[in-house]
């Protein structure tokens, strides 16, 4: 039994060919009562009229599962802000995707998660961002939410869908892990997805309010591992560390244009949240070409598939057939260069100047965040 | 706290969210959790058709050595490792 299906196309090749793709994440809307100042979602926020329509949503849902997709992952913004939910809900499923809801719990009631349970909803994920009312509605910039929370976690337990926690951890709420796992435990979630925040979209803005402590990161990879044997076979932990403390960069996305895709509200394809932060790329609707044509045969998806793309330092090093190179968005951010090695690499010659940075933001006393939208 | 304890008495089905697929497009089958898609062979697939949350897992066992002519406790003995690794994973409901 392997863990992730083997992709089995030579992805390091001169003449890269992808495999299919694995995962879709649907951004169903940017629209979202939250504010949370680490938002995946570009700074420049799609409006509600330029949202596709139920129709087209759909259409990509089909050409999706035609594709080779196997999960889709409903999001946003906060998805639940979309009427016809449920429909999308329910039409994804009949092309057998296994369909996931990403939300903040904010907009669902009882009768609607029952409606998505009858429709054939997989799973929901739900986002925390602390453990109390104060902490929580304080990151997320909204009033009552952690209450709204724990009220949709229990109308999911009811309706019998199966439950993962989201929590993304950041220098204001990392000493919060234990109780977060906790949490997740009561809520009777069988997951637990613990992120270290990722400086994109409104986290660049945030960097030093949310840049965690390297005793932060220490602590938390300790308390990870001794609650993983805690709760073994009654919640499973993912946990993405902080890359900034990393010896190696992430494998992003596992890997441009190799696993998953995005589309935004208006129907863009992305290879990640970020991408459109690359100068110089540019990435075609749905309204304009089909999924499989902009996956397979789009320059902008295969501008970082295989290594041509690569500085001769990642090209000549073994580990590009684990990381792929890093994130590319990141390696824009901080190196000034999209196409040059992630500088988390310690073999990067900005790793020691990067480190520094870190250090420095991580030690800055509080900072007000700058909240999304706001 | 301790997990669930799994023995040739359990009986057990998939957890819902947790299910089986054909998977055209690779020409295999998947089984699908949250977050997971793991490309699983005849033998896993027949086992996890077995998990029909009526039979023990000793029964199990015993129907597929009757089935397949094999050795009743290297069969058995698959089947249990098999479902801890799904256990452990959070794919599988104990029924009792």
């Amino acid at each position: 039994m392997s863990d992730t299906i083997t992709l089995t196309a030579d992805a390091m090749g001169k003449t890269p060919r992808a495999p299919p793709p694995m995962a879709m994440l649907a951004e169903l809307t940017h629209r979202c009562p939250l504010a949370c100042p680490y938002c995946s979602n570009p700074i420049a926020l799609t409006r509600a009229n330029e949202e596709l329509s139920t129709e087209a949503w759909i259409g990509v849902f089909e050409q999706a599962a035609d594709l080779g997709v196997l999960h889709l992952h409903l999001s946003g913004g906060e998805p639940a802000a979309r009427r016809d939910l449920v429909d999308l809900t329910r039409a994804a499923v009949s092309f057998g995707l296994y369909t996931n809801l990403i939300t903040s719990g904010v907009g669902l009631t009882e009768a609607r998660i029952a409606s998505l349970a009858d429709a054939g909803l997989d799973h929901i994920q739900l986002s925390i961002q602390g453990i109390s009312p104060e902490s929580a509605d304080r990151i997320s910039g909204y009033a009552g939410g952690y209450e709204r929370k724990m009220a949709v976690a229990g109308w999911a337990a009811d309706a019998g869908i199966p439950l993962t926690i989201n929590a993304v951890c950041h220098k204001q709420n990392m000493g919060e892990i234990d109780a977060m796992i906790d949490l997740a435990v009561r809520l009777k979630a069988r997951r637990i997805e613990i992120a270290t925040v990722q400086f994109h979209g409104w986290a660049e803005r945030n960097k030093a309010a949310l840049m965690p402590t390297r005793e932060q990161v220490e602590r938390a990879t300790r308390t990870v591992a001794k609650a993983r044997e805690n709760y073994q076979g009654i919640l499973v932990i993912d946990y993405v560390p902080a890359d900034y403390y990393s010896k190696y960069p992430k494998a992003c996305m596992g890997g441009w244009g190799r696993v998953g895709l995005n589309v935004t509200p208006s129907g863009r394809v992305l290879p990640c949240h970020a991408a459109e932060t690359i100068p110089g790329l540019s990435f075609e609707t749905i309204r304009e070409s089909s999924l499989a044509r902009i996956w397979y045969d789009s320059d902008a998806f295969n501008a970082y598939r295989g290594d041509d793309w690569m500085p001769d330092l990642c090209r000549s090093c073994e580990r590009k057939a684990v990381d792929f190179g890093g994130c590319r968005c990141q390696a824009l951010a901080l190196a000034g260069d999209a196409n040059a090695t992630d500088p988390v690499c310690i073999r990067s010659p900005l790793r020691e100047h990067l480190t520094r940075e870190a250090d420095a933001l991580a030690a800055t006393p509080s900072v007000d965040f700058v909240y999304r939208g706001r | 706290m301790d997990g669930p304890v799994i023995s040739g008495a359990s009986v057990v089905k998939l957890a819902r969210g947790v299910r089986l697929r054909e998977d055209a497009v690779r020409g295999q089958t998947v089984l699908l959790a949250p977050e997971r898609a793991m490309a699983v062979d005849d033998i896993a697939v027949a086992i996890v058709e077995a998990l029909d949350g009526e039979r023990t897992l000793d029964q199990i066992a015993a129907d597929f050595a009757e089935k397949f002519d094999a050795p009743a406790p290297q069969i058995a003995e698959d089947v249990m490792a098999f479902v801890r690794e799904l256990s452990i994973r959070r794919m599988l409901e104990i029924v009792e």
